[in-house]
């Protein structure tokens, strides 16, 4: 892919980002002024104890929340000042989610799950399947596209979710805690996925507490207070904002 | 994303918990099909006094002995009582004086019970009249023939019956032509009437009707008429013709003003009239009724709605996360609503036909179609308007809180 040419490229750009909940004295700063940019190829994990706003960073940056103040661009695009049903075609297009409690559609099968997001985006039904089996394909999912999620382990649940994630061809994948709900070869599995993912150009982003998930990452931003406190380099890829 | 795909997710979220969406369908369907049989049912009933009545005949007029008050004054001029005499109903007979009166025929009732071997009736409407009396008063003769005026002036003992009194006294056997005692006087049957039913409170084919004469001669004796009936010459006319009535029967027994009358007139018109106002205020009930049935359905819709949308809430949610449009929510929990109440409407008209070819408390239920398209129609805009709320509910979710929801 284009991963040599990307360097160039911003996927995410926040300037001054503010949430605030409540007001007047009271008021609570989840986000106190957040500057960030990462990067097309890069892969970074976000890193914080609970109550660090790294979590309401994460909604920021996956569109599912509005900021109090700051901008927000995303591939070029303003996105802070987008209304929910703009904010809903941003998210099916440009970002591709997996969550801790995996999220998938109960009652539904792999391949669905994994054709829902382009069934929004008005992708046509032969399209879809092909791009499906592909995506899951990729999580090592083929024998599986048929099973609803009951039937599935955690791992292999997960992986659906990021087969969901990649069909829709985001700009970034958001990973909220992905390993919080796996044993630890699941998890390794995983990390290995988002490793051979990441390599093939996609921008990661990962929100995790646990550092041996962080060191898997190229770079590690740490939040406290709803402040960035350090932004790293784990190895002498990408770049460092 | 196109309608048949927001369907097809709108029929898999109803197949999630089906007892659920078969219990709301029910109350739908339940409303729906009380809507058709109750408003049948009314709607039959008043269909069956209008036929009990239009087979008296809505044309036909009749004069009973009697003043029209009651009370002191009443009673005053009960002494200055003319009664009804067949020369009244030969003076109803002429057009030059009533031309709007097709005919009139007298009637002199009589209580007698008929023996036939060892069978007996009791006619309901045992008269002695004349051959005008049968299309005045709506009947036909089916089997044998009519008296004639002939058998009036010679006073033979014939007599044309209905279908009750027949099978009475002969079960299964022809009557034509048999004699049976009434009162101990022999009559020879001669004909059987058409069968009417019953209207109100009385059979209309327990019927005994003989030549006046005879009737008078041997079992009445000559005793002022029961009543004359009077045909109109269409029931347009029955005003007129009441009025002519009115003005021949004031001058015949010398009345100086209208509450001073010694008769009174009875018009199958104005009963009518009666009847069908009090059937319409009955079936009008019968349909609130329904109508509660119907909106109690609705609530229904409304409340499994809303629990599915917060038993859904946090799929609601991952939906919105991998890009779903508020449209397309909002069109997915609609189109559910709507595919309940358009199931539960159609199962409803189904149930409301069925339910229709039975007979319920004694009416036979006839369908008003209109009655069909509003019971239908109020339950698809039913599903629409109550099911609205909960989709608007899901379809703003903010999908950051639908997602923490657990």
């Amino acid at each position: 892919m284009d991963n040599q040419t990307s360097n160039a490229s911003v996927v995410i750009d926040v300037r001054k980002a503010v949430k605030k909940y409540g007001s007047g004295e009271s008021a609570i700063y989840a986000l106190a002024g957040v500057d960030l940019k990462i990067y097309a190829g890069e892969y970074v994990a976000i890193m914080g104890p609970s109550g660090s706003g790294k979590s309401t960073l994460m909604n920021m940056l996956g569109a599912l929340d509005i900021m109090t103040s700051g901008q927000y661009f995303l591939d070029g695009i303003e996105i802070s000042s987008m209304d929910e049903n703009a904010l809903s075609v941003v998210r099916g297009r440009k970002i591709g989610f997996i969550f801790q409690s995996f999220n998938l559609i109960p009652r539904t099968t792999a391949l669905a799950n994994v054709e829902l997001p382009m069934a929004y985006q008005g992708i046509k039904s032969a399209e879809r399947k092909k791009r499906a089996l592909a995506a899951l394909q990729v999580v090592g999912l083929t024998d599986r596209v048929s099973h609803e999620p009951t039937e599935l382990s955690g791992g292999q649940q997960q992986r659906v979710a990021v087969a969901r994630a990649l069909a829709t061809r985001p700009s970034l994948l958001l990973a909220d805690e992905p390993t919080g709900a796996l044993d630890s070869k699941s998890t390794e599995d995983l990390l290995d996925l988002f490793d051979q993912i990441n390599a093939a150009g996609r921008t990661v982003v990962v929100i995790t507490h646990e550092h041996d998930v962080a060191q898997r990452a190229k770079r590690v931003i740490r939040m406290r207070d709803g402040k960035i406190i350090s932004d790293t380099l784990n190895a002498n890829q990408g770049v460092s904002a | 994303m196109n309608v048949l795909e927001i369907i097809r997710f709108a029929l898999r979220g109803l197949t999630i918990n089906r007892l659920r969406t078969f219990l709301t369908t029910l109350g739908i369907m339940i409303g729906v099909s009380s809507v058709i049989i109750l408003t049948a049912v009314g709607n039959g009933s008043s269909k069956a006094v209008q036929q009990s009545l239009d087979r008296l005949g809505t044309n036909s007029i009749q004069v009973r002995s009697g003043s029209s008050g009651f009370g002191a004054r009443a009673r005053a001029v009960s002494n200055n009582t003319k009664p009804l005499t067949i020369l009244d109903a030969a003076a109803l007979n002429d057009p030059k004086q009533v031309p709007d009166v097709k005919q009139a025929a007298p009637i002199a009732n009589a209580n007698a019970t008929c023996v036939n071997g060892s069978s007996t009736s009791t006619p309901a409407t045992f008269s002695g009249t004349w051959p005008s009396y049968f299309e005045a008063s709506n009947n036909q003769v089916v089997k044998g023939s009519y008296f004639t005026l002939d058998d009036v002036n010679q006073g033979r003992r014939v007599a044309v019956i209905g279908n009750t009194t027949a099978t009475e006294l002969f079960g299964t056997d022809n009557p034509i032509g048999q004699t049976v005692k009434c009162a101990g006087i022999p009559f020879t049957i001669i004909g059987t009437t058409a069968i009417k039913g019953s209207s109100g409170f009385t059979d209309g084919d327990s019927l005994f009707l003989a030549p006046i004469t005879a009737v008078e001669n041997s079992i009445t004796g000559y005793q002022p008429l029961s009543a004359i009936i009077v045909e109109a010459k269409s029931s347009k006319v029955t005003d007129l013709a009441q009025a002519e009535i009115q003005t021949v029967l004031d001058t015949r027994h010398k009345v100086r003003g209208t509450s001073s009358r010694d008769y009174r007139l009875f018009n199958q018109a104005s009963l009518l009239a009666t009847s069908s106002s009090s059937s319409q205020v009955f079936t009008v009930l019968l349909a609130a009724v329904a109508g509660i049935s119907l909106l109690v359905g609705g609530i229904g819709i409304t409340n499994i709605m809303l629990v599915t949308v917060i038993e859904r809430t946090r799929e609601i949610g991952i939906r919105k996360a991998i890009g779903a449009p508020k449209g397309v929510i909002l069109s997915q929990f609609l189109i559910e609503a709507t595919i309940l109440s358009l199931v539960g409407g159609a199962l409803g008209v189904i149930g409301g036909y069925i339910g229709s070819h039975f007979t319920i408390v004694g009416v036979k239920p006839v369908v008003m179609p209109s009655s069909v398209f509003l019971a239908f129609g109020v339950s698809v805009l039913i599903g629409l308007f109550f099911g609205g709320y909960p989709a608007s509910r899901a379809a703003s979710l903010r999908p950051i809180e639908a997602l923490r929801h657990e």
